[in-house]
């Protein structure tokens, strides 16, 4: 798998640890996604286990995800989702995450792993429109309406009058859809 | 509507409208959408998961496209019945497997099925007989916005559609396509075919997805990553890596025809005359020969238009059909003897190949 003259990171002292259960790493595979290099280090168990030894049930794209996932950084285990309360260590066991705040919880573990994963690290595809209209018509809604508490609070009432106006307005734009 | 006229109603897949399925039997383009606000369906509790099951359920069964289809939670159907929906690859193994506050809609011709709560909360999937990967494109497009304006997705400006495992972020989009490839794996070049492939950034997978074998030589190539291109991108790419694996097994079939003819019309008679004659024949065999009379249809051996009952068959000959027409549950070594049954029945009509009737011609 290496190529003579490869510099190799460790020595014989030091062995390469399995990237899944840090036994001694026998099998050492290169795969190049995408003009991306790849690479895992197995114990011969997780080899067998994880099916390499079979190149079309094989998915390196799962295995770097949990690879990636040994808390060898310290500092970041332990992170929470103030959401849902999914935790790191629930993501290392699962590989799945247990809300979309997630990612805005972890994302300085997902971010890296994003690289080695897929083609891009920024989404360039569908956006659901229709969706995202609504979400900041939403969050115009809010920000209005606490405005125009704030606005009575202080006896600022011209101000009070604008935002009501504007609720209305976007209240008005809401509606068509609101039926639902 | 329910199961069991769903079952007896022609589909796409067994009753393939168009006849360009010779190689690509089918593609298939699949979406995961979450909803905005709510846990996924792994960390969700049985409550939410509920609440999350009713208003997709409502927003799917409003559309255009799923009105008149089968809407039904997993808990209701029995293990044969969930097994039917599997092999007919309109539930994932997954699915089948769930427990409560899981369930799927079912489009009557069973192009369009949304499965709620797998993995995700919506995995909405468009399956067309043969080469379609633009008009399942197309087909999954409209219904996912139609969607749209009735569910707020879960949807982030970097990162895409947000979804339960990071590896579908992004357009959350698997395209796939599932090809015949007799005269790669007889020549012997499949691996390396899917080395090539798992460069260009695809999977190369079993009939039934992850994990399953080659048996039949059908196997699915679809993309592996999802962030960081276009859906179109993502279907143009595949769509390039799809044409040049067909050009690979028609060049292989040539090869084959050219070096031994004989070898290769051997192989076919010979898988006709097990399919007619034999008592005992297990599912993954019977792929293998069926594959083999398929491989004989392309060749010109046999009538073009049995393409169609070969392509069915290799769904009804799975243990969950099998079963299902003989109304009762059976061992698998029971099974093997109800398989050869059926299969004498069938070829008894099919006629005798002839290979002088397009010597090496193929499509």
């Amino acid at each position: 798998m290496f190529p003579a003259g490869t510099p190799l990171n460790h020595s014989m002292a030091n062995p390469l640890k399995c990237d899944l259960c840090s036994k001694p790493a026998t099998v050492h595979l290169t795969q190049i996604v995408n003009n991306k290099v790849h690479k895992v280090d197995l114990c011969e168990a997780c080899a067998q286990a994880k099916g390499v030894t079979d190149p079309s049930g094989f998915s390196l794209a799962d295995l770097l995800l949990k690879a990636s996932l040994n808390p060898d950084g310290t500092g970041a285990a332990g992170l929470r989702c103030e959401r849902c309360g999914f935790t790191q260590a629930e993501f290392k066991k699962q590989g799945r995450f247990g809300c979309p705040a997630c990612y805005d919880s972890f994302l300085g573990l997902v971010e890296p792993m994003l690289e080695n994963m897929h083609s891009g690290v920024a989404h360039t595809g569908k956006v659901p429109t229709r969706a995202l209209e609504r979400k900041s018509l939403y969050d115009r809604l809010t920000k209005l309406e606490l405005d125009l508490t704030e606005a009575i609070k202080s006896e600022r009432y011209e101000d009070a009058a604008r935002a009501r106006d504007e609720i209305n307005q976007v209240k008005q734009t809401f509606n068509p859809d609101s039926a639902r | 509507m329910n199961l069991s006229s769903l079952i007896d109603t022609p589909s796409e897949l067994t009753n393939p409208a168009n006849n360009n399925t010779a190689i690509v039997l089918m593609t298939r383009v699949r979406l995961a959408r979450n909803l905005a606000g709510y846990p996924f369906p792994g960390w969700a509790k049985a409550a939410q998961r509920d609440e999350i099951l009713a208003r997709s359920r409502a927003a799917v069964t409003g559309t255009r496209q799923l009105a008149n289809g089968l809407a039904i939670a997993i808990g209701e159907l029995s293990e044969l019945e969930r097994l039917i929906l599997v092999e007919r690859h309109l539930i994932s193994r997954e699915l089948s497997g769930a427990k409560g506050g899981a369930g799927v809609v079912i489009s009557r011709d069973q192009s369009f099925s949304v499965m709620l709560n797998e993995e995700d909360h919506l995995r909405i999937q468009v399956l067309r007989a043969g080469f379609n990967l633009k008009k399942a494109w197309a087909a999954i497009d409209g219904l996912d916005s139609t969607l749209e304006e009735h569910l707020d997705y879960a949807f982030s400006r970097k990162l895409g559609y947000l979804t339960a495992c990071p590896t579908n972020l992004g357009t959350a989009m698997r395209a796939s396509a599932m090809m015949h490839l007799p005269a790669l794996v007889i020549s012997n070049q499949m691996e390396k075919i899917v080395r090539a492939v798992n460069q260009l950034g695809m999977v190369v997978r079993g009939l039934f997805g992850e994990g399953s074998d080659a048996s039949g030589s059908i196997f699915q190539i679809s993309n592996q990553t999802t962030l960081g291109e276009a859906e179109e991108e993502i279907i143009n790419r595949l769509g390039n890596v799809l044409r040049s694996i067909v050009e690979h097994e028609l060049n292989a079939r040539a090869k084959l025809l050219e070096a031994d003819a004989e070898k290769l019309h051997d192989k076919i008679g010979r898988a006709y005359g097990i399919l007619q004659n034999g008592h005992l024949l297990s599912s993954s065999e019977a792929l293998n020969l069926l594959s083999l009379l398929r491989l004989g249809i392309d060749l010109g051996a046999f009538p073009d238009q049995n393409r169609v009952v070969i392509d069915r068959l290799l769904i009804e000959t799975q243990p969950g059909h099998l079963q299902y027409a003989q109304k009762g549950e059976f061992e698998p070594g029971q099974r093997d003897v109800l398989r050869a049954a059926r299969l004498r029945a069938e070829f008894a009509r099919f006629g005798r190949p002839d290979f002088k009737l397009a010597p090496g011609e193929n499509n």
